[in-house]
């Protein structure tokens, strides 16, 4: 028999396949959204997710992949979105910020308890060239948690994931 | 007055700034005089249009009458809207635009400053996620305060003008009614009076900085929201955002 551990791991598994819809090589766990993911009845389990930012529309698909990914494993699935604490960068695992540096994406780059970060003074490396001679072009890049940036010795623009 | 009218009164207000200034940033979207400005300002209406849906889902929650977010944002005319005059204002030449933002933002940050001290357990997580968003909103249009208004001779002139259009909508930011004297009582929000000088002392010093002057309305400051009464500009931006849910009530995307 089971153990309800067992299935949380299995849940998790299953939480693995699901990614970002607009960041390919970031599963929602590396994202750091998942919250928590427990059973409360037979075939019945609840997923409780944080937001990146308010509007990012990339939350909706994200919730109907969820149901579908159980839903093919016959569960059904209770979404809850919870607001408080916010979602920070410093959720993105060790894994994540690998996967988005080899991506070409420069992950976070500080804690955000470091008040630079949030002024836009981070130290950012290069995803192409590593170098740290790097240049903010906006705050704003592609999506809500990306900023611009170019890099000073490749010449190459690289989006930031800017800490939040 | 209740305290939970009181709070619907609050969340209506905060979330129809937030509505309708998302909104007129989206009317920037393929506009802007580069792509980082375009981006930028998409950016921040999308940050508005989530924390628009936070709070009118509170507030219809708080109501108790079954509406949703959308019931708000779609079915309510003019006089129903609690948005600031300042939000709803044409949004111009860029200098307009980057002057009504940079005054807003800073009235944001500190009105969610001190929301993250609210006994509301609603408004503190809402005032503790936003904040980190609006954070960026801010620290973006003072960059462009300083650009611009210590730029070249013309854009100095266009962010004065823009400052003298807008400056008679700041008096309003911080008008205090019967829903704020209920809840300051209950601790979950901050006097506005108090966020006015905080407010006051930062938009005024990056003014200077940007080697503009700060306008002289001769006391005169424009009102009016708080009970309904708008600028022309509300009901034109209604029609835009409200047809498609009006003229096909269950649409869904
Ligand atoms: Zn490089």
């Amino acid at each position: 028999m089971k153990t309800v551990q067992d299935s949380e791991l299995e849940y998790f598994d299953l939480l693995e396949t699901i990614s970002d819809p607009e960041i390919p090589v970031l599963t929602i766990v590396d994202l750091g959204i998942v919250r928590s993911c427990e059973t409360i009845s037979e075939g019945k389990v609840k997923v409780v997710i944080t937001p990146t930012y308010t509007g990012c529309p990339a939350m909706d698909t994200i919730a109907d992949d969820i149901k579908k990914a159980f839903a093919k494993e016959g569960l059904e699935v209770v979404l809850e979105t919870q607001i408080h604490p916010a979602w920070t960068t410093d959720w993105i695992t060790e894994k994540g910020k690998a996967n988005l540096e080899a991506y070409g994406i420069a992950p976070p780059a500080h804690k955000t308890s470091d008040k630079g970060a949030l002024m836009g003074r981070d130290e950012v490396r290069c995803p192409q060239c590593k170098s740290t001679n790097t240049e903010v072009i906006s705050q704003f890049g592609s999506t809500a948690c990306k900023a611009l940036y170019r890099c000073k010795d490749c010449l190459e623009p690289f989006d930031y994931f800017k800490c939040l | 007055m209740t305290k939970e009218e009181a709070l619907y009164e609050f969340l209506i207000r905060l979330g129809d700034n937030a509505l309708i200034l998302g909104q007129r940033l989206g009317e920037w979207c393929g506009k802007a005089h580069q792509l980082e400005s375009d981006i930028a300002l998409t950016n921040v209406a999308l940050d508005q249009i989530g924390q628009a849906r936070l709070l009118l889902t509170e507030a219809g929650r708080i109501e108790g009458k079954g509406r949703t977010e959308d019931d708000l944002a779609y079915m309510r005319g003019e006089m129903d809207f609690r948005n600031n005059l300042l939000v709803e204002q044409d949004n111009g030449d860029f200098a307009h635009t980057i002057v009504r933002q940079y005054i807003f933002d800073v009235f944001q940050y500190h009105l969610l400053k001190g929301l993250q001290k609210s006994s509301n357990d609603f408004l503190k997580a809402y005032a503790d996620k936003s904040i980190k968003e609006v954070t960026y909103h801010r620290s973006l249009s003072h960059d462009w305060m300083l650009r611009l208004g210590d730029g070249t001779e013309l854009s100095h002139q266009k962010m004065q003008d823009a400052l003298d259009d807008l400056w008679e909508y700041t008096g309003e930011l911080f008008e205090m009614t019967e829903a704020d004297d209920v809840l300051i009582a209950e601790g979950m929000i901050p006097k506005l009076s108090d966020i006015k000088k905080i407010w006051e002392e930062e938009v005024e010093a990056t003014i200077q900085e940007a080697t503009l002057k700060v306008p002289d309305t001769l006391g005169f400051m424009a009102y009016g929201s708080r009970k309904g009464i708008h600028s022309e500009y509300l009901g034109y931006i209604l029609a835009e955002m409200q047809v498609l849910p009006r003229s096909m009530p269950d649409a869904k995307w």
